[in-house]
């Protein structure tokens, strides 16, 4: 057993198990369980948080019977799925639709790996952090699309394709805006890239921030690009045939990506745990639940785009101004490395410039087709 | 426009949207056959929702119909009670005081401000902003079916109107009520308007989408802000006055492209004009009896008779045939919804299944009068 | 198709959902919190006025639904007419209030109640002394602004709600 006082003090010693009583494996054992449950616990109140800003926005009141203002409804809507009837589809692939909800889920409780709560504090510090993120986070489809496939519906299908368009489409904005980060901070390691940023990325990268925003509401199907599920077109897309504890684990994947988008975004561009007199640990999930609340503000406005919007959306302006953003960055890196609100003017400048130019320039969709 | 050059072999495959789906707004069916996400034709399915409400007509008194037109257009029973009640005065001439030909007036147009509260907020909906709008026009359709919940004693089917006038004069809070509803309203709708008017994505989504053209909108009979959408001047409170309404003043919005969003904002518009109709009915509404002096059992004279008011969906008319006794012989009623929808097929090919459901909601259907 | 307001219009719309969290919300909650209703109330159950029926049965015509069932009789004891049964299939009712407005002796009223569900069908088929008046069956005003005097004011979401102030 580890001792755990220096995770309440705020003073955590180094990542490098050597150093943790029981050492690699005393590590492992610890971060895996604090992982998997941390990641829980925000789910949980992710979901409170979804629900309840939501019905504010929308002149409701949200779920506030359960427990003190409502604090016990995901446990309460937890327990209910629990109990819930298994349903398979009696044309379904049988093996398909039981595996799908395991595989989207793994590879999301293993983006937490690499992300750190506080100095050192992460379960590996792997030197190539960010790329494993991006790799790991979409695996995530292969589970949907198993999803789609195996549910033998015609709605489930539509929205598993959806998702796998989307997907491939989005991943090169993401990472390439991923870049410009990179780029400043010299390291591919997530600890490394919290530790560089003296002044939060979100100023020196303003338009890699917003690049990296739609890309990843994309790519973990946020409103407004949320086409997969779209309930009011494909019912409920890849998951309409799941019930009970298969579509609850669907349901924690949805949430569990978005938490760990924010957590990626807060790490990346707003400063990760760095923050001013709290602990550590607690300016990171107070920058985690704000930038899910910003997705569930965009949410509650939004109206959904069409695929082939989302397509375009993807190509025709992500993908060029995150190639832009990239070489701009690369040259103020080189020239003036030293000046960083020089670089946030700059960039600022060069963002806005970007986006009224391409909000003439490109065109959405290509609307009918001839039948 | 076609750039496609198939390479690859496709095969269009039947997608069933509905009858239990959520957003064919109650039990209709659309067998879509699809090519990917693009609708290459639609087969609409319907009778799901059918009560035989025109046979029901021919057993009952004329009275007793009423509560039956309640259920035809159930989000807006004032104006179908109103078109059925024209046609039975029409048929026996029945002459309405003054005082209830207002308040119908006032029924009427706040009927068309929760009707269109209801359809753009669930077209809206359908374009995927998640509930909001939706929720904010269902908060100020409350307010308006509280006002018909004091009139009336009922929140949905109202049965408020009767052969020769209304069935009872309205409490005196009502008119403080309902200046006061007016002016929220209007802020409402500015707001609102402010909410999703410019909002790029729902532009994209509507605008230039499911474009219905003036001749086939003509062709097929669409009427009601469907039509007007597509640039079609026509509103029966113009063209034909029933009623009062020649007395108002008021404006006929008219889109110009005839797609998705100028349905919408011929909708939004409107819901202006019935607040101005509202206004000026309220300043000059008389005092007297609100009921003509019509027998317990109306008795009409052996003929038939076809009257149509401008309901908030377009066209509704009552046609009647009487022989004489307590009960029609025969009635029909020509419902908005269900002629509108034949345009639709035509409006949703080639479209994506995205584009149908929106382009469905820009009808704004009711199964009820469909099926009937 | 271009993004004609530079990406303005979304900003707008945000706006608004954002200002809404500080407003006061519309829903209230039910069984905790009530609001009055209409004093028309068209609701579950007719009240009917033993003493001023006449067995005349013009409700019973008047009702479209046929859920009416009147029988009358002579009473030679008393040597009078008199009402034997007044039955109300309140299953088959459709509350259109038709027959309180027919009642040329103001005998029978709509019902102000309105959370009357019943677990057994046979309960909704009302008759004679169940139809009368009680304190869970209070009368409604409808058509009988005698008795809307007597109930309170509804409670109208115009008044409850205010959504902006300017």
């Amino acid at each position: 057993m580890p001792d755990i006082s220096p995770l309440l003090t705020g003073h955590l010693p180094a990542a490098t198990a050597a150093y943790w009583p029981g050492g690699y494996w005393g590590h492992w054992a610890f971060y895996t369980t604090a992982l998997i449950t941390f990641a829980l616990l925000m789910v949980m109140g992710a979901i409170y948080i979804e629900r309840r800003l939501l019905g504010r926005m929308q002149s409701r009141l949200g779920p506030n019977r359960t427990g003190p203002f409502g604090l016990l409804q995901p446990v309460a809507d937890a327990l209910k799925v629990l109990i819930k009837e298994d349903i398979i589809p009696q044309p379904a692939d049988r093996l398909v639709h039981w595996l799908a909800p395991v595989v989207a889920f793994v590879p999301v409780v293993m983006i937490f790996a690499v992300v750190p709560f506080q100095k050192g504090a992460l379960l590996a510090d792997l030197n190539i952090g960010i790329l494993y993120v991006v790799a790991v986070s979409s695996l995530t489809t292969v589970g949907i699309f198993m999803a789609g496939w195996g549910s033998s519906n015609k709605y489930s299908l539509l929205g598993a394709m959806r998702n796998v368009a989307a997907v491939v489409s989005y991943e090169i904005p993401l990472v390439l805006s991923i870049l410009g980060v990179v780029l400043i901070a010299g390291s591919l390691s997530l600890n490394e890239i919290v530790l560089a940023q003296d002044i939060p990325f979100i100023f020196l990268q303003p338009m890699g921030f917003l690049l990296f925003f739609m890309a990843a509401c994309a790519e973990i199907n946020r409103s407004p690009f949320d086409l997969m599920e779209a309930d009011s077109e494909i019912v409920a897309g890849f998951h309409t045939e799941y019930s009970g504890m298969k579509f609850a684990m669907f349901y924690l994947v949805e949430y569990a990506e978005a938490i760990a988008m924010s957590a990626i975004i807060s790490v990346l561009f707003l400063g990760g745990w760095r923050g001013p007199l709290l602990p550590p640990w607690l300016w990171f999930v107070i920058k985690v639940f704000a930038v899910f609340g910003f997705m569930v503000w965009t949410r509650a406005t939004f109206p959904r785009v069409r695929i082939d919007q989302l397509m375009a959306f993807a190509w025709k302006f992500l993908l060029p101004l995150s190639l832009i953003n990239l070489f701009v960055t690369a040259i103020q890196v080189l020239t003036i490395p030293d000046a960083p609100w020089l670089v946030f003017i700059i960039n600022t400048a060069v963002m806005i410039l970007l986006v009224i130019i391409w909000s003439g320039l490109f065109k959405v969709g290509w609307g009918r087709v001839e039948v | 426009m076609t750039t496609r050059e198939i390479t690859l072999k496709t095969e269009p495959f039947v997608l069933n949207v509905g009858p239990l789906h959520p957003s064919t707004h109650g039990v209709y069916r659309m067998r879509t056959t699809l090519d990917g996400e693009v609708v290459l034709d639609i087969e609409p399915v319907f009778g799901y929702l059918h009560r035989g409400i025109e046979k029901l007509m021919e057993e009952r008194t004329f009275t007793g119909i009423i509560p039956l037109t309640d259920r035809l257009d159930y989000i807006s029973p004032m104006s179908n009670n109103l078109a059925y009640c024209l046609a039975v005065e029409k048929l026996c001439g029945i002459k309405v005081p003054e005082r209830a030909e207002y308040l119908r007036v006032i029924m009427a147009e706040l009927q068309r401000l929760a009707n269109h509260c209801i359809a753009v907020g669930s077209f809206l909906n359908d374009a995927g902003a998640y509930f909001t709008p939706f929720m904010y026009t269902f908060r100020e359709r409350e307010k308006i079916v509280d006002l018909f919940e004091m009139v009336s004693g009922q929140r949905m089917t109202y049965n408020y109107m009767r052969i020769g006038g209304v069935s009872q004069d309205i409490p005196e809070e009502f008119l403080p009520a309902l200046a006061k509803l007016l002016d929220q309203l209007e802020r409402f709708v500015d707001e609102y308007d402010f909410l999703l008017k410019e909002n790029e994505i729902l532009i994209a989504r509507a605008k230039g989408v499911g474009i219905l053209p003036k001749e086939v909108a003509i062709n097929c009979g669409i009427s009601g802000p469907v039509a007007r959408a597509s640039g079609i001047r026509r509103d029966l409170r113009r063209d034909d006055p029933y009623s009062i309404y020649d007395r108002f003043e008021f404006d006929i919005p008219v889109g110009e492209n005839g797609d998705s969003y100028d349905r919408y904002r011929v909708r939004v518009a409107e819901m202006r004009q019935s607040l101005r109709i509202i206004r000026q009915a309220m300043k000059d509404i008389p005092a007297g009896p609100v009921k003509a002096e019509v027998p317990q059992v109306v008795r009409p004279p052996a003929g038939e008779v076809y009257a149509h008011i401008e309901a908030p969906k377009g066209e509704l008319g009552f046609y009647i045939v009487s022989d004489g006794s307590i009960a029609p012989y025969r009635c029909h009623v020509r419902p908005t919804s269900l002629i509108n929808l034949t345009a639709l097929r035509q409006m949703v090919r080639g479209w994506k299944v995205a584009d149908l459901i929106v382009i469905f909601g820009s009808i704004d259907i009711t199964m009820g009068e469909v099926d009937r | 198709m271009k993004f004609e307001h530079f990406g303005l219009g979304l900003l707008k719309g945000m706006t608004v959902t954002f200002r809404h969290i500080f407003r006061h919300p519309t829903v209230n909650q039910y069984p905790y919190q009530r609001l009055n209703v209409s004093r028309r109330i068209r609701g579950n159950e007719l009240v009917w006025d033993k003493k001023r029926c006449t067995g005349c049965a013009t409700c019973a015509k008047a009702c479209p639904q046929g859920a009416i069932e009147i029988v009358t009789g002579a009473n030679p004891v008393e040597n009078r007419y008199e009402v034997r049964t007044y039955r109300v299939d309140t299953g088959y009712c459709i509350q259109c209030g038709l027959c309180v407005e027919s009642c040329p002796y103001d005998a029978i009223f709509m019902g102000y109640a309105y959370e009357r569900a019943k677990y057994r069908r046979r309960d909704l088929v009302q008759e004679n002394d169940t139809l009368l008046e009680s304190k869970e069956r209070p009368k409604s005003g409808y058509f009988h602004p005698e008795v809307a005097a007597g109930l309170p004011a509804q409670t109208l979401l115009v008044e409850k709600i205010v959504e902006r102030k300017d």
